[in-house]
């Protein structure tokens, strides 16, 4: 609200404000099948009274008879003023059912209806819009275009009257990609899920012994504990990530946030007082299935198409996978040739852990108490 | 809400905030994957069902005046008087209802000259700068008004909304200069709220209460509107002051001049709601929900005396900030802001929005916002510009200062 232009108003125009109100929109959802556009156009029952009357016997409130009588005159105006093209010729409307619904600022006559196009109207079309622009250039036409999986929104205005849909044929493979890139940077940004694979990987290239951890003889031993660690965490945390993405399960995120946070620092103290030795692979198994319901949270936040469930829930998580493997891959030479040193034994799995496991009972303070510690 | 774990500069673009994930989340666990605010459409069964009631009849006063004014207007389109006052006619309508169809019938009859090149006569440069500012467009409004006054330099319309234009992006300067501009040409008691508002702001609030409540006592014979105006503004540096009881004597002289006024409602129970009078704005605003902003307060009135309305009203608001993202509007920025914060426990977001409005508009109110939203989401660094600006400006304000105060303590 604006203080002094509200109190001009008072002054110069009238002794009343101006306080924002609903514009007038109308909505418009395009569903291309085939050669087939299947539509619904929601326009406001005031916008339409004040364009060709609606309201016959003039006593202020429109009744279902009195639209029920204008329903050609609504269609025919309205359909003058939208066109639907592919390859350049016009689609042919057909109207299918007259309804009403409700929005956040009145009622809507809704017009239900068929275009045949003479072109595939998936890969690409046009629409022009012109309803209302003369009578209110702030009228604006709210599209939603779908067609198979993609949804593709778009706001119609005098300045911007007609869209070009490309359809850009996205093929089941295009979303899998997309889905498995999302994956993949989730895990690269995904601090917390690193610092806990991390953290238990460490110890991988040492064994323990009565005096602490000593570095083991071959290669063959650490990459086998480095596999049972990272194959244990992927298939918990896809257990729970299906479950969560499927809506059987759901955990409020403060507790998964808080819990996973708790893994970390549990991690992280293993190497500095080790409790767990050669089972790791079972602590990988038992918070990875926490960390999965983190990764559901993200899942659910990018939106899950519904026809292809499967496809983004196994791309997502592939992904996952293919961004933990990258770390491991790096991780396990670089630990392997430094496991005799003090520097790796020391500093890096003691210290380093330290490190974590501060930073990890810091997050999990944050997340259950709900602070902010960390910049 | 937030513990940051996910740093980089991509991460805040990538993915939403703990808050949005957590309100995923819960629309997850309720099934619900996708925006559904539409209920479905419906065939109604009887005929004589009322679907829709009409702000007004066509046999009102009001409808048969603008028939009129449409006729003459449509006789000849490019005719600027006819055209002027059609939409000055409907520029009212959407002043007095709140309804911004109407600013949209207005652009229409000025439809002729929406277009330069093309000589644009002034009074259809005031009216379609009015018509930008109230679409918060504020550099294009002022670029109009420039142009008026260039044409006609004695033009106290469009120096007073220039003045006002001026105030709400901070430009203190040309504010006073308009305000001055309006004192010679012979509009004193105009040029007093002006300038009173002005030094309000920079700090003289007592002195501009008192040159103000001094003038208006000298003109008892002001119009009604101009009156209204000044008890409105008297109101608002009370309550800057501290005087709570004399900014209600003010506002409350106010409606009784005209009751039915949306901004003034708004100013009194913004009033009431600082000093938590909850059952007072119920029974203020009851028969407001159109108004959104209006309707924000009367929800979260309700909310804190537990009337069954109170979540209703909240999914209407809810459903009306949708709509207005559909369209791409940021006019509702402010309102939002408050909803968020108060309503959908998102500071984060609510900061956001804060932000977004305080790079269009300066405004103790919407420096309130800031500040509020900022503590909220322990941000403080994100009111940087709000606190300079209440230090250059020496603004008093017992609420914003309490507010600063509490930025200070947790920034130190």
């Amino acid at each position: 609200m604006i203080r002094l232009l509200g109190l001009l108003l008072l002054l110069l125009q009238l002794p009343q404000a101006a306080l924002a109100h609903k514009p007038s929109d109308s909505y418009l959802a395009l569903q291309a099948q085939g050669q087939n556009i299947a539509g619904q156009w929601d326009i406001a029952l005031r916008d339409l009274e004040y364009a060709i009357g609606l309201d016959a016997d003039g006593d202020g409130a429109i009744t279902w008879g009195e639209i029920k009588a204008r329903h050609e005159a609504i269609a025919a105006y309205a359909f003058a003023r939208l066109k639907l093209r592919t390859e350049g010729r016009d689609c042919e409307v057909k109207v299918t059912d007259h309804l009403i619904d409700s929005h956040s600022d009145g009622s809507y006559a809704v017009l239900r209806f068929d275009a045949a196009c003479s072109a595939q109207a998936a890969t690409a079309a046009e629409i022009e819009y012109r309803l209302f622009f003369d009578l209110d250039p702030t009228h604006r036409g709210l599209l939603r275009w779908q067609s198979g999986s993609v949804t593709t929104t778009g706001v119609l205005s005098p300045d911007r009257p007609a869209l070009q849909i490309r359809g850009e044929e996205t093929t089941r493979l295009a979303q899998f990609f997309a889905y498995a890139r999302e994956g993949v940077w989730h895990i690269w940004i995904g601090i917390d899920h690193i610092l806990f694979l991390v953290s238990l990987l460490l110890p991988a290239v040492l064994v323990a012994t009565a005096r602490g951890w000593a570095p083991v003889d071959r290669f063959a031993p650490a990459m086998w504990d480095v596999v049972k660690v990272v194959t244990s965490f992927t298939v918990a945390h896809s257990i729970t990530l299906s479950l969560a993405a499927l809506s059987i399960i759901s955990l409020p995120s403060r507790i998964t946030e808080t819990a996973i946070a708790l893994s970390v620092l549990l991690a992280a103290l293993n190497n500095i007082r080790p409790v767990v030795y050669e089972k790791r692979w079972v602590v990988a198994f038992l918070f990875g299935l926490i960390h999965g319901f983190g990764f559901a949270s993200v899942l659910s936040d990018l939106g899950l198409p519904r026809e292809a469930l499967l496809t983004a829930l196994v791309g997502f998580n592939l992904g996952v996978e293919a961004g933990q493997l990258a770390i491991v891959a790096v991780f396990l030479p670089i630990a392997y040739r430094m496991r005799r040193t003090v520097l790796y034994r020391r500093i890096i799995l003691v210290g380093g852990s330290a490190i974590i496991a501060a930073l990890a009972a810091a997050w999990m303070a944050e997340r259950a108490f709900d602070l902010k510690l960390l910049g | 809400m937030n513990g940051s774990t996910r740093p980089g500069p991509a991460a805040s673009a990538a993915v939403p905030s703990r808050a949005a994930r957590l309100i995923a989340a819960g629309c997850a666990a309720a099934g619900l994957w996708g925006p559904t605010l539409e209920a479905a459409p419906f065939r109604p069964t009887d005929d004589r069902a009322v679907i829709e009631r009409l702000p007004t009849r066509p046999t009102d006063p009001v409808q048969r005046e603008l028939a009129e004014l449409r006729r003459i207007h449509a006789a000849a389109p490019g005719e600027p008087g006819p055209a002027v006052d059609l939409a000055r006619r409907y520029f009212s309508l959407a002043l007095e209802s709140g309804d911004m169809r109407y600013t949209g019938y207005a652009q229409a009859a000025l439809a002729a000259w929406r277009r330069p090149p093309g000589p644009v006569p002034v009074d259809v440069l005031v009216v379609k700068a009015q018509l930008a500012q109230y679409r918060h467009d504020f550099i294009d409004a002022l670029k109009l008004f420039d142009a008026a006054i260039a044409l006609d330099p004695k033009n106290v319309r469009a120096h007073a909304w220039r003045a006002a234009v001026n105030m709400v992006i901070a430009r203190y300067d040309a504010v006073r200069a308009d305000c001055t501009r309006v004192r010679e040409l012979g509009e004193a008691l105009l040029a007093t709220g002006c300038e009173a508002y002005l030094d309000a702001t920079l700090g003289k609030a007592g002195a501009a209460y008192d040159a103000l409540a001094a003038q208006l006592k000298a003109e008892q014979g002001a119009r009604p509107t101009l009156k209204l105006w000044t008890l409105t503004v008297l109101a608002e540096i009370a309550r800057r002051k501290g005087d709570m009881a004399a900014a209600e004597a003010h506002y409350k002289a106010a409606l009784q001049l005209e009751n039915s006024d949306q901004y003034l409602l708004a100013a009194y129970a913004e009033l009431l709601t600082h000093q938590r009078r909850w059952p007072d704005i119920v029974a203020l605003l009851r028969r407001w929900e159109r108004s959104d902003v209006l309707l924000l307060q009367l929800a979260r009135a309700e909310r804190a005396v537990g009337t069954p309305e109170a979540n209703a009203h909240a999914a209407l608001l809810r459903s009306r900030f949708a709509d207005a993202a559909l369209r791409g509007d940021s006019i509702n920025a402010q309102d939002e802001a408050w909803f968020r914060l108060e309503f959908e426990q998102d500071p984060k977001g609510a900061l956001a929005l804060a932000l977004q409005n305080w790079a269009i508009q300066k405004e103790p109110r919407d420096a309130e916002i800031v500040l509020e939203a900022a503590l909220a989401a322990r941000d403080p660094s994100a009111a940087k510009p709000v606190m300079d600006w209440l230090a250059r400006t020496g603004l008093e304000d017992p609420r914003l200062a309490e507010l600063a105060a509490a930025m200070k303590k947790t920034t130190r």
